[in-house]
């Protein structure tokens, strides 16, 4: 039996695509004319060569790695404690971490800079660090959106509740459970919490911008403004990191027990050569 | 003075009370199942031994310590459930380590316990392999083995074997009877199948509504049922309706028959009770020592191989009773009219 092309699916694909890969195109295309007459990445190498560039990718990679340690530190036993002992409080947690998508970052930074200006108790904003913490929390508080969700739907997926049962009857403390049991079960979904943290944070602009921090975001922004070809380096160049979280994030996801990312398990190893 | 003890047991969950007054003793290495209907707290009971719900009211003792206040994690008990509950992230050898491991026993230790407790449940070579890629009755054996790793002090198995085929839940009776033997660790084993309580423990605690309706060994059981419900749910049972003739001699009137049971009845004379008879003491036909004879219409006749399994209408009630198959005497047709007869010994009578 031949079946027919389906034609119209196709030119529906087709056509998504473009609109997706013809101004990437153009970008990238644009991002190599920096010489006039010839194609090159000399746009690059002078993003490249920016100082600025270098300390303020450092400076927000380190920020958002907090923020994902911070709130995986926050909302794993929250989501874990929520699921075992409170079940029915479990929509309004849930509701709760929504809330930074409703609520736009503007009136989380004012928050942050009235609570904690130079006239309040805890005057964080008055030294760099105090900024950088208030900086981080923001990060994991705009992340918690996805961080709860990533983690909660982990947790749905294994019996948290029996294997918690099991690992106390066999001796094992509420911390040695969540350390050796709850934690490994959710890691990938930890993972792929994380790798949205990452992407939101790194680029970040209104937080960093209001509390006057040399991330990556103000940067951005600025050469957009002050030059021509760099900024769609720049925007090509973060594409490419998006990708490749997104790949790390989908073998994160679909990894076996037992499996490493790249290599074989120790112990795999070790049982094949018994 | 029992191994473990529990006494005068309650568990309500708000205004529902599941578990009451639940009194057992627990010898040192015996084998003990929970029997009865889903919903009549048996879980619970098992749940509170292990520490995973606190009493409403009563106390736990093994060993001669009160456990009632202690957390799971402090009262060295094993425990196996019945969906396996292996620790999906780790190793076959991990899992069973993990007990050890807790109570952070040196490593060349664990790994010799490791190698010792996979070869008692017969899967030596499976310490690399993870829970995903094991079939169902090997995680059950994996999960027995996690559980006595660490020499608990009593075994806990929430029906182990419903979640198995059919063929294997048979096989595994008697491989955990047998390493509980070998072992001689105190257990209790919750199920609602009769077959797997009778054929597999020591005694037998039947329980309906939250209450141990009759404990027992399980030819006790079986053969004496305490009350209706116990004779009802253990097994096949034949009722026949009759009335009291003679308390004190234990004689009946059944279907206009005087029926000499040989002891005393606590029941009045003129009252009705209930006869139970089980497949096995019925006989169609007339027999030696079987004295007492009714006549039957046989309703139905089913042909299951070796034995033969046939429903009589006597009047005063229906019975099933089996007779094996013998090639040189056919089973009789459907309608016809039969004797049917049994020892009046046999007979248990119910209160009401
Ligand atoms: N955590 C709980 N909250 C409320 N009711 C419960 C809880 N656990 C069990 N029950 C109720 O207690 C009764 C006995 O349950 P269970 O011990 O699991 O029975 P079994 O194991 O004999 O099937 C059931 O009616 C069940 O609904
Ligand atoms: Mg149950």
């Amino acid at each position: 039996m031949t079946r027919r092309f389906p034609i119209l699916p196709t030119l529906i694909v087709l056509a998504g695509a473009a609109y997706f890969l013809v101004p990437l195109y153009a970008a990238f295309q644009f991002s190599l004319q920096m010489k006039r007459g010839e194609l090159s990445f000399e746009a690059y190498r002078s993003v490249f060569e920016s100082s600025t560039f270098l300390s303020t990718l450092t400076f927000s990679t380190v920020a958002s790695a907090a923020a994902i340690f911070f709130g995986a530190v926050l909302v794993v036993p929250t989501a874990y404690w929520v699921r075992l002992k409170l079940p029915k409080l479990r929509p309004v947690v849930e509701f709760l971490s929504l809330l930074p998508l409703i609520i736009p970052p503007v009136v989380l930074v004012f928050g942050h800079i009235r609570l904690f200006g130079s006239n309040s108790i805890l005057p964080l904003t008055m030294s760099s660090w105090g900024t950088n913490i208030l900086l981080v929390i923001g990060y994991v508080v705009l992340s918690m959106p996805y961080m709860f969700r990533a983690v909660d739907n982990g947790m749905a997926s294994i019996d948290i509740a029996t294997l918690t049962e099991a690992a106390e009857s066999l001796g094992a403390s509420r911390l040695r459970t969540i350390i050796d049991v709850i934690f490994p079960n959710v890691r990938s979904a930890i993972v792929s919490g994380a790798f949205l943290t990452f992407s939101i944070s790194l680029g970040e602009f209104v937080l960093a911008s209001l509390l006057n921090r040399p991330a990556f975001g103000p940067y951005m922004v600025q050469l957009g403004q002050d030059y021509a070809y760099q900024p769609a380096a720049l925007a090509i160049m973060s594409f490419a990191l998006t990708w490749i979280l997104m790949a790390l994030m989908q073998m994160a996801a679909t990894r076996k027990p037992g499996q490493r990312l790249f290599r074989p398990s120790r112990s795999l190893a070790a049982s094949k050569s018994q | 003075m029992s191994f473990l003890t529990i006494s005068a047991l309650r568990k309500s969950f708000g205004a529902n009370t599941v578990v009451k007054e639940f009194d057992l003793g627990v010898q040192k290495g015996e084998f003990i199942s929970l029997l009865g209907p889903s919903g009549c707290g048996k879980t619970t009971v098992l749940r509170m031994v292990a520490g995973f719900e606190t009493p409403s009211a009563g106390r736990i003792h093994i060993d001669g310590q009160d456990v009632t206040a202690l957390r799971p994690n402090q009262r060295n008990i094993g425990m196996v459930f019945q969906a396996y509950a292996l620790f999906p992230n780790l190793s076959v050898a991990e899992n069973v380590a993990f007990g050890l491991r807790a109570a952070r026993v040196p490593k060349p230790q664990i790994a010799a316990r490791v190698a010792e407790m996979l070869e008692l449940i017969g899967l030596p070579d499976l310490g690399g392999r993870y829970p995903f890629q094991l079939s169902g009755g090997q995680q059950q054996r994996i999960a027995l083995a996690r559980a006595l790793a660490v020499q608990p002090r009593v075994l806990l198995l929430d029906e182990p074997l419903s979640a198995l085929d059919a063929k294997i839940r048979v096989s595994l009776r008697t491989e955990i009877r047998e390493i509980q033997r070998r072992l001689g660790i105190t257990t209790i084993f919750v199920t609602h199948d009769q077959e797997e309580a009778l054929s597999m423990s020591d005694r037998v605690v039947v329980m309906n509504g939250g209450i141990a309706e009759q404990v027992g060994a399980p030819f006790e059981i079986y053969n004496q049922p305490a009350t209706r419900f116990v004779a009802g749910f253990v097994g096949t049972l034949n009722t026949l309706q009759a009335t009291v003739a003679d308390a004190q001699t234990g004689t009946l009137s059944l279907d206009g028959q005087h029926v000499r049971l040989g002891r005393a009845l606590k029941v009045p004379a003129g009252s009705a009770v209930s006869v139970a008879l089980r497949p096995e003491a019925v006989r169609l036909g007339r027999a030696e020592g079987l004295d007492v004879v009714l006549k039957a219409r046989i309703d139905e006749v089913n042909f299951l191989g070796s034995v033969i399994r046939i429903r009589a209408d006597m009047g005063v009630g229906k019975v099933s009773l089996d007779t094996f198959n013998r090639a040189d005497a056919p089973p009789p047709p459907v309608g016809s009219e039969a004797e049917v007869s049994f020892a009046a010994r046999d007979a248990i009578v119910l209160d009401h």
